[in-house]
């Protein structure tokens, strides 16, 4: 099993997630994320003082997936994500050793 | 004279317009602090109603309306015993109400008393997120009670700066039509000196204090508008054309300054502002506030864009002197209130230089702005460091990092997910 992470801009949110739909995936985790990569901040001006934020606002979507599926979600995210712009974000594969579902205590691929 | 329904109908408006000034002003700078401090700063003018509004009824009409201590013409204060606790016949006597120019004088205590409140309540902008609220409380009340009930008395209850006073050069008297030296440059100076002597902020010019809620600040800019309209044209005492032109000149003004805070700002820092024209509304009304029955409306355009612009300007001084005004009450109030007061020297219709008056009404207005900067001063200065011995300015740093609502107020003004969850009631 892998773990697919993708922090992305929050506008391209409902595209990645109908586009993860469409590819068969049947559950998500999506968390408020801030960072920043080559994008670096903004700046924001209150009565003349500049204030620079470092941090800017991402998304940041979970996909555990089978191993097999893995490589296509992360070209499904990607697709779905970009805008060709800087700032576009990052997706990631980790492998996991073990999955559970909470309500049966199944493990494993059955847990997916 | 015969009691005038209208005008005290218009009055007993006015007076309330102008107290909902200050719950607005607690909305302005609430939005302006950050989240961690907003109830504080909120506190600091409900705070100053409270003081405020009790001592005024006691002595601070008859320290601002009695008879003046001293030389006529020359006194700095009422006699604060003549009417205190509005006794003595002059307000209300037994046969039930005095009544002046139509207008029953217990009306014209509540007006008047509005007044003292938001003054005071200015003041705490420049000392947002770091001082202890029982000193803040008793400061309001010293403070209204040395500075503002005698610069009242002295501008408007015959005192030194009134036109009974020496300062009346030819035919120009002292004009301060609703209160640019009582109020914007007397709060204004108390603002400097305070925010010099308590410090400032832990983090000041290093971090980040950005507004936590700019759509607080616009409504509260919206009400202080809309509560002007009682300062200004209630200023007039009566419901005629008087408080109509005041009513036009503080809009046209407000708007003006709107537009004068917008375009500096576009031009130095690239963007038009929420914060900008919310700040930009304060200046204008504060400029307009002495001259806004004695100019044209196409006057009162020039006051606001001059006032818009040069406040725009004035807010980064802070910065660049090393002082923690945080919420600009100097850059705003003080600016805007001495430009509004000189102002007149130019553009009062009936003496200003543009008008064909000569120099003396310029004189005039120069002179009442100085001696308010210093008399205002002097007093914040003895009560702000008398205060400081005393009692102690401020909180302790790990309590101005914590967030002083938590810390002085035991609450907090917003709840978190991870909060919410975990709160549980301990004492019904």
């Amino acid at each position: 099993m892998k773990l697919v992470t993708g922090v992305i801009q929050p506008h391209r949110l409902d595209d990645v997630k109908s586009a993860l739909e469409a590819a068969g995936v049947r559950g998500m985790t999506v968390s408020e994320a801030s960072g920043y990569g080559r994008q670096k901040g903004h700046t924001e001006v209150y009565r003349g003082a500049e204030y620079t934020v470092d941090l800017v606002p991402k998304v940041r979507i979970e996909v555990l997936i089978a191993d097999e599926d893995a490589a296509a979600i992360v070209d499904v995210v990607v697709g779905a994500a970009q805008t060709g712009k800087i700032g576009d974000g990052k997706v990631w594969t980790v492998p996991v050793d073990d999955v559970a579902r909470v309500r049966t205590g199944e493990h494993g691929d059955a847990a997916l | 004279m015969e009691l005038d329904t209208g005008v005290t109908a218009w009055m007993l408006t006015a007076a309330s317009l102008v107290l909902l000034m200050t719950p607005g002003l607690a909305l302005f700078y609430g939005g302006m602090v950050r989240g961690k401090s907003v109830l504080n700063m909120m506190m600091m003018s409900f705070g100053a109603m409270a003081v405020v509004g009790v001592i005024y009824v006691l002595w601070g009409w008859s320290m601002s309306y009695g008879t003046g201590v001293g030389a006529e013409g020359y006194s700095l204060f009422g006699n604060p015993f003549e009417q205190f606790g509005l006794g003595g016949g002059a307000v209300l006597d037994d046969a039930g109400e005095w009544v002046v120019d139509g207008i029953p004088t217990i009306v014209d205590v509540g007006f008047q008393a509005t007044f003292a409140i938001i003054t005071v309540a200015l003041i705490s902008g420049a000392i947002a997120d770091r001082v202890k609220f029982g000193t803040w409380m008793v400061f309001a009340g010293v403070w209204a009670t040395l500075s503002y009930f005698p610069m009242a008395h002295m501008v408007w209850g015959g005192g030194l700066l009134s036109d009974a006073g020496p300062f009346v050069f030819g035919d120009a008297a002292p004009i301060d039509f609703a209160g640019g030296t009582v109020v914007h440059i007397n709060a204004g100076v108390a603002a400097l000196v305070l925010a010099l002597i308590v410090g400032k902020r832990k983090g000041f010019g290093t971090d980040a204090m950005r507004p936590h809620n700019l759509p607080l600040v616009m409504l509260g800019a919206a009400l202080l508008w809309f509560g002007w309209f009682g300062f200004n044209a209630g200023s007039a005492y009566g419901a005629d054309g008087a408080a109509g032109l005041a009513w036009v000149n503080t809009t046209t003004a407000t708007a003006a300054a709107i537009l004068g805070w917008l375009i500096t700002e576009k031009l130095r820092d690239g963007s038009a502002t929420s914060l900008g024209a919310a700040s930009g509304v304060v200046a204008g009304l504060v400029a307009i506030t002495p001259a806004a029955g004695d100019v044209s409306p196409v006057g009162a355009i020039a006051i606001g864009v001059v006032a818009g612009a040069l406040s725009a300007v004035a807010v980064g001084l802070k910065f660049k002197l090393g002082f923690d005004d945080s919420l600009d009450v100097v850059g705003i109030h003080l600016v805007a209130g001495l430009w509004g007061t000189v102002s007149l020297g130019f553009l009062a219709t009936e003496t200003g230089l543009l008008y064909g008056g000569g120099i003396e009404q310029l004189g005039v207005q120069v002179v009442i702005a100085l001696v308010a900067v210093v008399f205002a001063g002097v007093v914040t200065l003895v009560v702000g460091l008398a205060l400081k011995a005393t009692m102690g300015w401020r909180i302790s740093e790990e309590e101005e990092v914590s967030g002083i609502d938590l810390a002085v107020h035991s609450e907090t003004a917003y709840e978190t997910i991870q909060q919410g969850s975990v709160i549980k009631e301990v004492r019904a």
